[in-house]
């Protein structure tokens, strides 16, 4: 089997005052979603944004491995690199698509600032690769000189699906990406991850609350409490015989459909 | 040059005390040795509002001397009020000479124009600039801009030109025209048009650039590149006219429209009103 895009060990991230996430270990490979669940200050957000480098960590290690294949300990990387990094290699998907869009902006400009950051100074290609994303993710190319703002909800979370993935990342983190999505929206949402998962083989790390995102997208899943991971392992299992009190509580949970 | 000048007040030369002086030629000598680099320094209170040129009128007083002679222009021209007053102001606090010729002058503070005549080496220009970061209306935070350019991450600028050709189909900056200093900082050239852009790519004169409310100051020194930033399909180009100056029929200066009554009637002349004169006597 190929080498792990990202390998974690001991991290930890300590607040103080009992809050923070302890003691993970996990690896992530190509073409792999991996579902961070628990309930809120489970340490969810926390560890995810520890991985991204925006907090630094207390201790415990994780490399990276990037597309020429050399291996980076980004909780000792400098900023520099891990800016380049965040740049080429990675992409951060917010739960409020405004965070993480320029809604002052139009959609095409969104699209490619990505591109534009690594040197492309092409306004017809970066143009017409902005209008192929945007078809990607089913937003018609009529809307490439709208501004997010006149963009529905859901609508925006698809933008930042394309701002992100446009430079073709290895690894995308993403936080919550449905949380402000009605059921059905949410569906087509994930439909369409699922199959831009598959057609780009990128590694995905998605923090949520609901089990259901897990069961449609992840292949493996990570249960968090108080900041420790409780169970660990391929999601059917976790859903189907969930070992842990917590998990069972959370699997029981679930509107059976 | 401590000694009192010609002023009933008894100011010091040229306004400042001398450890302001000292403490802006401090900061101007990192600027010099880091073209485009913004570098802080302590702003001080000036006997004009901030916006009428603080920074600039800061910087002529720390590198003005008395065998100088100084220009100042206001919209291209030597006659408008802020030049004047600026003028005024140095003559009664130095005693240094002024004129309007460009040619004549060893210091020139500016705010929208380079002057048309080509500046000689040992010239000095100064501007007063508004809002030394470029990438301000972009990014809000100082904290941000300042790792953007440390990281030389200018991906950000180029978001601006996209949505200029996105919205009107070219690139519709035509004043403040963002420009690469030295092939590494980004700057703000101040509200220049960017007619006046080329005119800063190894120019033999020092340029410097001072911000009295955001208290930033930077340079372009002599002979360094300056690039003014574009997409590969849409080219850096300056403003053209159809119309020669109506005054002295200059066809390659840099024109002002203005009205001349009522009905809506309007000539065509040159901003720079030192080197419309001059055509106008060549032609004479």
């Amino acid at each position: 089997m190929s080498q792990p895009v990202l390998s974690v060990s001991g991290l930890t991230k300590d607040y103080g005052n009992g809050q923070g996430c302890f003691d993970i270990d996990f690896e992530l490979y190509e073409g792999e979603v991996l579902c961070i669940v628990g309930e809120s200050g489970s340490g969810k957000s926390t560890l995810l944004t520890t991985l991204a480098g925006r907090l630094s960590a207390d201790a415990g290690s994780v490399r990276f491995r990037d597309r020429a294949g050399s291996s980076h300990e980004l909780t000792t990387l400098a900023e520099a690199e891990r800016r380049r990094l965040a740049r080429s290699e990675w992409g951060f998907v917010t739960q409020h698509a405004r965070d993480g869009l320029r809604m002052n902006v139009s959609a095409g400009a969104n699209v490619s600032e990505r591109l534009m950051a690594l040197g492309q100074r092409h306004y017809g290609q970066l143009r017409e690769t902005a209008a192929q994303w945007l078809e990607k993710v089913e937003i018609s190319r009529e809307r490439l000189d709208d501004r997010p703002t006149a963009f529905s909800g859901g609508m925006q979370q698809r933008l930042q699906i394309a701002r992100n993935l446009v430079t073709q990342p290895r690894l995308v983190f993403m936080d919550e990406p449905t949380g402000g999505l009605d059921v059905s929206v949410q569906a087509r949402f994930l439909d369409l991850l699922r199959r831009l998962v598959h057609d780009t083989g990128i590694a995905v790390i998605m923090v949520t609350h609901d089990l259901g995102v897990a069961r449609l997208l992840a292949q493996r899943t990570l249960v968090m409490q108080q900041g420790r991971v409780v169970e660990a392992g391929l999601t059917d299992q976790i859903l189907d015989d969930p070992q842990h009190p917590y998990s069972q509580l959370l699997v029981s949970s679930i509107l059976q459909a | 040059m401590t000694e009192a000048c010609h002023s009933q007040w008894q100011y010091n030369f040229a306004f400042l005390d001398e450890n302001t002086k000292r403490m802006l030629r401090r900061a101007l000598l990192k600027a010099v040795a880091i073209p485009g680099y913004q570098v802080p320094f302590g702003s001080r209170e000036m006997p004009l509002p901030y916006g009428w040129g603080t920074g600039g009128i800061q910087l002529t007083a720390s590198i003005i001397g008395q065998d100088d002679v100084l220009k100042v222009i206001d919209q291209g021209a030597d006659d408008t009020t802020n030049a004047v007053n600026i003028r005024r102001f140095f003559a009664r606090v130095t005693g240094v000479s002024t004129t309007s010729s460009t040619a004549a002058a060893s210091l020139i503070q500016s705010r929208h124009r380079i002057p048309e005549t080509p500046l000689q080496p040992g010239q000095i220009m100064v501007f007063q600039v508004p809002e030394p970061e470029a990438l301000r209306t972009l990014e809000a935070s100082e904290v941000e801009t300042r790792k953007l350019h440390a990281h030389q991450e200018y991906g950000l600028m180029h978001v601006k030109l996209y949505e200029d050709i996105a919205r009107f189909g070219h690139i519709a900056t035509s004043y403040d025209y963002p420009v690469m200093v030295n092939d590494r900082y980004l700057s703000s050239p101040s509200p220049i048009p960017k007619f006046d852009n080329p005119k800063l790519h190894m120019s033999p004169a020092l340029m410097l650039f001072g911000a009295g409310r955001e208290k930033r100051l930077y340079a372009i020194p002599p002979h360094t590149r300056v690039e003014s930033l574009a997409f590969e399909d849409h080219p850096f180009s300056v403003q053209r006219w159809e119309q020669a100056c109506a005054l002295c029929g200059s066809h390659d200066s840099y024109l002002d429209e203005i009205i001349t009554d009522d009905a809506g009637a309007r000539m065509f002349v040159c901003s720079d009103t030192d080197y419309c004169q001059q055509q106008q006597e060549g032609k004479a």
